[in-house]
């Protein structure tokens, strides 16, 4: 069970790579799938490797992704998570 | 299809100091401003600061955008004059907390006078300074930070002036606190923030920031991301270090750190104390031209 996980808000997201570049334990990837503008979001392809740090967090310029702990959020969040659907969505727009 | 995530109790914590209808911002794929502007708005929650009672001003530029994307009070003034008109608000109003957010080519160039009389009046505002080293909005231009030897639009051929070394120049001023960080150093970043802000006098903290669009490409990074990794291979953390040390030179380690904490009175402070009995807080005496008389014109909107 991952530690944390994040919250993508891929219409914000402007492709730069920061939030890949710089997660310790490289959790994300850009998508194949683009965003209204034209932009590749991140998902995660190791969420299992994710401590919800927040890293990316504080890297991306666009205020576009967070992450947060899996204890301190799970009265809040969702059954499956708003990452997890998130990244479903990303998911069946590139399938 | 990929879908806005509708805002719930899990919104990015940022997100409680940020004007959020403003965003998108308009900052190019890969700029690092808003990098640094997280690691603001989490030194603004960490420092406890009443935000109510926190003021930001910037200049022109594309780091003057700052001000608007941030929701405090916020002052977008001309280029060159955030300071000049962030001492207004702070003594017209000496409770507020005062920030200047701009940029390397409004704050020390077209602002650099403003920059150095307010240090050495140790004015009680922070100075955050992003300095991607290029007049980026107007168009790329060199400024007095693009460092030898860069191309720019108007050094085709590299420029051949030496760069300011900013950290140098308000040390030298008198700044009572000074730090150099890169947008790569957000944990730090957002550190010095909080401990500048809740310091007194005049502070100030050097961003280095990429600016893929009108800097980077032209010197051979690829991208923004480009840039952080370079800052990531080629920062040097040197706390204390001597300012006349951490000069930026193209190829060389980039010295960043907190150089400078000193504690000395504030302007405000010594104007209280040579002026004794005759300081009165702007409150007392009102503000305006004191003729309210109606129909008639004033001389302002008093
Ligand atoms: S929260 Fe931390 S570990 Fe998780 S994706 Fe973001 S940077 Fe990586
Ligand atoms: S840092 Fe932000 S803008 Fe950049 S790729 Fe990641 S989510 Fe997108
Ligand atoms: S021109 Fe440069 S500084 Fe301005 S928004 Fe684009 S990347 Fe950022």
């Amino acid at each position: 069970m991952a530690r944390g996980s994040v919250v993508v808000t891929t219409e914000r997201c402007k492709g730069c790579g920061f939030c890949v570049e710089f997660c310790p334990t490289h959790v994300l990837a850009l998508s194949s799938a683009f965003n209204k503008k034209g932009y590749h979001p991140p998902h995660m392809v190791e969420p299992d490797k994710c401590s919800g740090c927040n890293l990316c967090g504080m890297y991306c310029p666009d205020f576009a992704i967070f992450g947060f702990k899996s204890a301190e959020t799970k009265p809040v969040a969702p059954a499956a998570g708003p990452a997890a659907a998130e990244a479903a969505a990303v998911e069946a727009k590139e399938a | 299809m990929s879908t806005l995530i509708e805002p719930t109790a899990l919104t990015n914590p940022v997100e409680k100091v940020l004007r959020n209808d403003r965003i998108p911002t308009i900052w190019c794929p890969g700029c690092g401003l808003g990098t640094t502007v997280n690691s603001f708005a989490y030194a603004l929650m960490a420092s406890g600061a009443d935000l109510k009672k926190t003021a930001i001003v910037s200049g022109i530029g594309c780091s003057g955008r700052v001000s608007g994307y941030v929701a405090l009070d916020s002052f977008h003034t001309t280029h060159g004059r955030a300071i000049p008109f962030a001492t207004g608000l702070k003594l017209a109003n000496p409770e507020l907390t005062v920030v200047v957010y701009s940029g390397d080519g409004d704050l020390t160039s077209i602002g650099g006078n403003h920059l150095i009389h307010a240090a050495r009046r140790n004015m009680d505002i922070l100075v955050v300074c992003v300095n991607n080293m290029i007049y980026a909005m107007t168009g790329g231009q060199a400024a007095a930070t693009t460092p030898g030897a860069a191309t720019s639009t108007t050094t085709p051929y590299g420029s051949f002036e030496p760069e300011l070394n900013i950290p140098q120049l308000v040390d030298a001023a008198g700044a009572c606190y000074v730090a150099r960080w890169t947008a790569f150093h957000v944990k730090q970043l957002e550190k010095s923030m909080t401990e500048a802000l809740k310091k007194k006098g005049f502070r100030f903290i050097e961003v280095l920031s990429p600016c893929p669009t009108l800097y980077g490409r032209r010197n051979g990074y690829a991208d923004g991301l480009a840039q952080m990794k370079e800052y990531k291979e080629m920062a040097k953390v040197k706390n204390g270090a001597p300012t006349y040390e951490v000069a930026i030179t193209h190829g060389q380690p980039i010295i960043v750190g907190k150089f400078v904490d000193r504690d000395r009175p504030d302007y405000l402070t010594l104007m209280r104390s040579q002026l004794g009995a005759h300081y009165h807080e702007v409150a007392e005496v009102g503000v305006g031209c004191g003729d309210e008389s109606e129909g008639k014109e004033g001389c302002c909107s008093c």
